[in-house]
């Protein structure tokens, strides 16, 4: 299936560039500093759950445009999250812990692959492993794995999907297609009404997908 | 240093001076083994509001807090990841037919509690929401008149150097807020344009965050941060404004001090807190313990602190502690906008409308909403975006690149006291041995009502202002309920001064207080009730009635 291509508005834009600037801190230089150069190593889940997680994250943040040097590493935080046990402050019933429930989730994940076509998650291609995220999402899988505790639509949406985002959007390549500010701090912001920026701030240059939105 | 401290800082004669990058406050320190007047457990809206009072009023206090003592300027990076630092992310057990989402979404562990991370929306009460069922007719009376709590926003307004308008569409007249109202961003703008073509009124909402410099607080400078902690000291948050107040009048704040039980003597009154810090299992003695944990920590803690001569844990007689816990219905509609909005740019929150609070007629249900322009930054907007539609693909990233075009109107919608809406105990123990909390939660048929009713309303708003391809989030903000006040024991936990009514020398003074939820944001209220208790034990000390 070839992949529909990332259209980004903001092409020339980079919030990395304001590093030397006024608009980054010490302390935010640091954290951010930290998740670009040290992408965790694989310590907790196993080698299938960390694939299989892999060729998730692949789908629902696809990055056909960048290089495999150049994409945004997400599998690797999520381990490092589990490892450390990080949890996010709610466990919603009937879901187990969050580490058993990742285990469990990936591992279903791989039995829902092998169910529907006898190979692995991680091997299989794109439009199969959509179906199957499609079937988590619907509430719909088929595979006994997922049982009465472990309901694929409430770890898709509640952990995984979650978690996914958290981790991409913490990552400076995502504010920049995305033209956002990014951090800010001691500079913020004078231009506050619509239409204005701040000579700071990502220039739009194609705004094809907003005039497309207004017939929506 | 931003990673999150695991040392405490509040020791040796002094404080962190919350208004440096490394600098240090002198702080009175008090012996565990003589009892202290007040011990208070919780250093958030409620228990940094007390812990100033109290000290002032010439007590000694040691206020406790399970979080860290931040100091903002050097502690606090521009990053919503790194500053998860600042939410209760310990794990807490949900369910019910609703169940709610804890964490960032409404719980700060920080000195400060919430205060730290809150968007500073601070509103007032409709005067009738103090005694809704002789009012308006459904609900639950306070046991505290609307005019002595108005004044007491008086109060909380002036310690927080509130930002507002000059006048206010909604309500009594008030006077003039302390500071000038912050300029309108765009989102805001938007949240107007809809306002004045459906004809209801809208105000720039009064913001706890400078527009003028104060002391050592510059005014804001629109960073957009709010969520995650202001960096600046913009933000009058707990932590910088009630905190040094309590400590310059002899207070002592024990950072990093989780309280595990309240113990009780022979007598059945309480003697003190047991409490973990720096490694180990602690003591200290208390003439009067108050519990200011906020709705979820605050039962856990009294249902945790069981013993024989209180079985069912403390100051629960009429068996109400946990109960009718509540949260606000914080649902809201999203839409594309041709003009560039960029909602990053300043509090989330500039502007408000609560017609529908004032408004009682045309609707299908009882109660009342706000609703207000919002900024998500991009990791809440795309957390909040995939857990409501499950949209992933390249389907999700086109659309999350639509994020400087967005607008939204999200409401905090007051929602019904139910007694099968709790906190309980759990099965399961957390690192300290401490039972997890869990939650169960539902909507009533008049809360669904009542956001069903807020989704259309702000859709044609949304829609009216030029908005297009519009979604629609469910989701619930705000804590309140668990120990609630009332005149009767049978009835309530405590009295309308925090007291509990099974045990005189233990206190409440948080958000678990509300008898009813309102329909605005709770912090002002929280600010304002423990303004009130802490009069009240003031007096009642010079009465000798403690």
């Amino acid at each position: 299936m070839a992949e529909r291509s990332f259209r980004n508005p903001y092409p020339d834009y980079d919030v990395l560039a304001k590093w030397q600037s006024p608009s980054w801190n010490a302390q935010t230089r640091d954290v951010v500093a930290k998740r670009l150069d040290d992408v965790p190593p694989r310590r907790f889940l196993t080698e299938t759950q960390f694939a299989t997680l892999g060729a998730v994250c692949d789908r629902v943040m696809p990055q056909p445009e960048r290089d495999d040097a150049d994409k945004v590493p997400i599998a690797p935080f999520i381990d490092a999250r589990l490892h450390d046990n990080r949890t996010s402050g709610t466990r919603y019933l009937p879901l187990p812990a969050m580490r058993e429930c990742w285990q469990r989730g990936l591992d279903a994940i791989e039995a829902e692959a092998q169910h529907r076509f006898h190979r692995a998650y991680a091997a299989l291609d794109p439009a199969e492993q959509d179906l199957i995220l499609h079937a988590m999402n619907k509430g719909e899988t088929e595979a006994p794995a997922w049982g009465p505790h472990l309901p694929a639509q409430k770890f898709m949406r509640h952990e995984l999907l979650q978690t996914i985002v958290e981790v991409y959007y913490a990552h400076p390549a995502a504010w920049s297609e995305v033209g956002f500010g990014g951090p800010a701090s001691p500079r913020g912001y004078v231009r506050l009404q619509p239409n204005r920026h701040d000579s700071w701030e990502g220039e739009e240059r194609d705004t094809t997908l907003v005039r497309e939105a207004a017939y929506k | 240093m931003t990673a999150a401290l695991d040392t405490p800082r509040a020791t040796d004669g002094r404080a962190p001076d919350v208004f440096s990058h490394d600098d240090w406050i002198p702080m009175r320190q008090y012996r565990e083994d003589e009892s202290v007047d007040f011990v208070i457990v919780g250093t958030g809206a409620g228990g940094a509001t007390l812990a100033a009072k109290l000290a002032e009023g010439g007590f000694s206090v040691v206020a406790m807090d399970a979080g860290a003592f931040y100091r903002p300027l050097a502690d606090f990076a521009s990053d919503e990841t790194a500053q998860n630092k600042l939410y209760w992310l310990q794990e807490r057990i949900s369910g019910g037919d609703d169940p709610v989402e804890f964490g960032s979404n409404n719980s700060g562990r920080a000195v400060g509690g919430s205060t730290v991370h809150f968007q500073m929306v601070v509103l007032r009460w409709r005067p009738e929401w103090f005694a809704t069922r002789s009012k308006l007719g459904y609900g639950r009376d306070w046991p505290i008149d609307w005019r002595e709590m108005w004044h007491y926003y008086d109060e909380a307004e002036e310690a927080l150097k509130v930002s507002g308008p000059m006048t206010y569409p909604w309500g009594p007249p008030r006077g003039r807020y302390p500071y000038r109202e912050h300029e309108v961003n765009a989102a805001g703008l938007v949240l107007a344009k809809g306002a004045e073509a459906l004809g209801v009124a809208w105000a720039p909402t009064p913001l706890a965050t400078l527009s003028a410099p104060r002391g050592k607080a510059p005014p804001c400078v629109y960073r957009g941060f709010c969520k995650s902690g202001c960096s600046t000291n913009a933000k009058q948050s707990a932590l910088n404004t009630w905190i040094p107040r309590a400590i310059a009048a002899g207070a002592e704040i024990r950072d990093l001090a989780t309280v595990g039980q309240i113990e009780t003597g022979a007598d059945g009154l309480a003697s003190g807190v047991v409490y973990h810090r720096d490694g180990e299992w602690r003591r200290q003695r208390a003439r009067n313990v108050v519990v200011a944990g906020y709705a979820v920590e605050t039962p856990r803690l009294l249902l945790h602190s069981a013993c024989a001569k209180h079985p069912d844990g403390l100051a629960n007689s009429s068996g109400l502690v946990g109960r009718y816990f509540m949260v606000h219905s914080n649902h809201a509609v999203w839409g594309v906008m041709q003009d560039e909005i960029r909602w990053y740019k300043g509090p989330p929150s500039m502007a408000v409308c609560e017609h529908w609070n004032y408004e009682d007629k045309g609707k299908d249900f009882h109660g009342g909403y706000a609703f207000m322009s919002q900024g998500p930054l991009p990791i809440d907007h795309a957390k909040s975006l995939v857990s409501e539609t499950g949209m992933f693909g390249m389907e999700l990233r086109q659309r999350m690149a639509l994020y400087n075009h967005m607008a939204g109107l999200k409401i905090v919608g007051e929602s019904d006291a139910r007694a099968d809406n709790r906190i309980e105990l759990s099965d399961e123990v957390d690192a300290l041995g401490i039972p997890l909390a869990r939650a169960t939660y539902a909507w009533s048929d008049n809360d669904k009502r009542l956001y069903s009713h807020s989704l259309r309303f702000m859709r044609q708003m949304l829609e009216a202002a030029g908005a297009s391809d519009m979604t629609e989030t469910s989701s619930t903000a705000h804590l309140m309920g668990g120990c609630r006040m009332g005149t009767n024991p049978s009835d309530s936990v405590t009295d309308a001064d925090g007291r509990t009514w099974d045990i005189p020398n233990l206190w409440i003074c948080d958000g678990s207080l509300f008898p009813t939820s309102g329909g605005v944001n709770p912090s002002l209220t929280i600010y304002a009730l423990a303004c009130r208790i802490g009069d009240r034990i003031v007096a009642m000390g010079k009465r000798g009635e403690l």
